[in-house]
């Protein structure tokens, strides 16, 4: 991978620092639009559920869960199907952005889990979750973030495709007939909002364990002092 | 060997990728509440222009057999205002008007001489649960051809005894699903139900489809959109 890489000297002190270039403008754009669409659809998604808290018949119906307004956006069912149907788009756009940029820059070998990181994800299990040694550090991302991140951008798919199912079941009925009809796109749609919340809790707790270089990375692009040598 | 770059220089250039980053700043317009209200009222019409394009009139909703049905007593009863808005059937009549040839008070007997069909479809709630129900009653498609509607009309607005209004686009009113439906479970319908006649279009949500109908015009541009839609439901919302 042609990663872009400096030695910022300081003419002071004459220390040399290494950075690296790891995150393209486009990404990171792409990345907070994201981040603020993923906000809306989930708060207001919520708002949406309120009003029939249930997978089963309306009648009788059995509440799932009671989700407090507080934690919603939109105020009423009508308030949030407005802000979800504004923000899907924004929410769709960074989405084929995002993959048409990764897919045609190439850059999609940063991220991606393919085969060959398989062998990677359980020294990196031991070491997150068992206090195992930290395994080297060779590229940007280890196989566990891959997977991580991959799976992220599988969710995201699904959350639309998901999405689409319940709101166009006569137009997509293929789509809905391919989740186990109506009701099952609705609870899959349900679902895959919760590992998505799983993933962005994980995800933050790494970025606060990894340290400031790391995260103003996905600000500016540049990481100062990666872990990896810097060709 | 790694290009080698002054710790000022490179404060600049981080900066300036920094700056990239400005158009999420856009974003913040939804949190002004000048500019919420009609920002979301756009995506909301993006969203409805996007149905308007996705609706085939020749893809028929997905129907059910008679297994499938929901229990009669198992379809809910939503209203925005009574149950029985006390609709005297003897005197009822369907009042046409608008862009056809043939305006009028058209009784349920005459409704009853066109061509009867009979379907199990979905019917979705805004609210995000389903029935699968037994719907009969005379195409929509039908009823439009009888009056004289003008073929270049747009909209079918309709009236009901309980003071609710509702509108469809023609393309949807002139599907073979959309009914004047008059009967449920093969039976006449009853008052909760919108007796004695109401829309059944399973290729809508289920606050288009409304019951005890009283008046039915056929327009060019939309007078009336709909009683939830004026509270800011989607106007066009096709399943």
């Amino acid at each position: 991978m042609a990663t872009r890489a400096v030695a910022i000297e300081d003419a002071k002190t004459g220390k040399v620092t290494q950075a690296v270039y790891e995150h393209p403008s486009i990404v990171r754009l792409c990345h907070w639009v994201n981040a603020v669409a993923l906000f809306v659809m989930v708060g207001s998604g919520l708002q949406i559920f309120r009003a029939f808290p249930s997978f089963g018949a309306k009648i009788p119906q059995k509440d799932l869960l009671n989700w407090p307004k507080s934690l919603a956006i939109g105020g009423w069912l009508g308030g949030a199907l407005q802000w979800h149907l504004t923000f899907m788009w924004i929410y769709i756009i960074t989405g084929l952005v995002y993959l048409g940029y990764q897919v045609f820059s190439g850059n999609y070998k940063q991220v991606l889990f393919a085969p060959r990181d398989v062998p990677g994800v359980w020294p990196m299990v031991r070491h997150y979750f068992f206090f195992g040694p930290k395994p080297p550090v060779h590229e940007a991302y280890n196989p566990l973030q891959k997977h991580a991140y991959t799976s992220a951008i599988v969710l995201g798919a699904l959350s639309v495709l998901t999405g689409l199912a319940i709101w166009k079941p006569v137009q997509f009925s293929w789509l809905a007939w391919l989740m186990g009809g109506f009701h099952w796109a609705r609870l899959w749609h349900f679902l895959i909002m919760w590992a998505m919340l799983g993933f962005v809790f994980g995800h933050l707790v790494m970025v606060v364990l990894h340290g400031w270089n790391n995260f103003i990375s996905m600000l500016t692009g540049w990481k100062k002092d990666p872990e990896y040598p810097a060709e | 060997m790694n290009q080698r770059m002054d710790r000022g220089k490179f404060k600049t250039v981080t900066r300036r990728e920094l700056l990239k980053l400005t158009p999420v700043i856009a974003l913040g317009a939804f949190a002004i509440p000048k500019l919420q209200v009609p920002l979301l009222k756009a995506g909301l019409g993006i969203s409805d222009w996007a149905s308007a394009r996705l609706f085939r009139s020749g893809h028929l909703a997905p129907t059910f057999s008679a297994s499938d049905l929901t229990p009669f007593d198992k379809f809910p009863i939503n209203d925005y205002d009574v149950d029985d808005p006390q609709v005297d059937f003897d005197r009822w009549t369907l009042t046409v008007s608008g862009a056809v040839q043939k305006p009028g008070d058209y009784t349920l007997a005459q409704i009853q001489t066109l061509p009867k069909f009979t379907q199990n479809t979905r019917h979705v709630c805004v609210e995000g649960w389903d029935v699968i129900g037994n719907f009969a009653g005379a195409r929509l498609a039908d009823f439009l051809a009888a009056i004289g509607a003008d073929p270049t009309a747009k909209f079918v607005t309709v009236a009901c005894a309980d003071d609710y209004y509702e509108s469809i686009d023609l393309a949807t009113a002139r599907h073979p699903q959309s009914l004047l439906c008059y009967e449920m479970y093969g039976r006449p319908l009853t008052r909760e139900h919108g007796a004695p006649l109401r829309l059944s279009i399973p290729t809508k949500i289920g606050y288009k489809q409304a019951k005890y109908l009283t008046d039915l015009k056929v327009t060019h541009v939309l007078e009336k959109v709909g009683y939830w839609e004026d509270q800011g439901y989607s106007k066009f919302y096709g399943l």
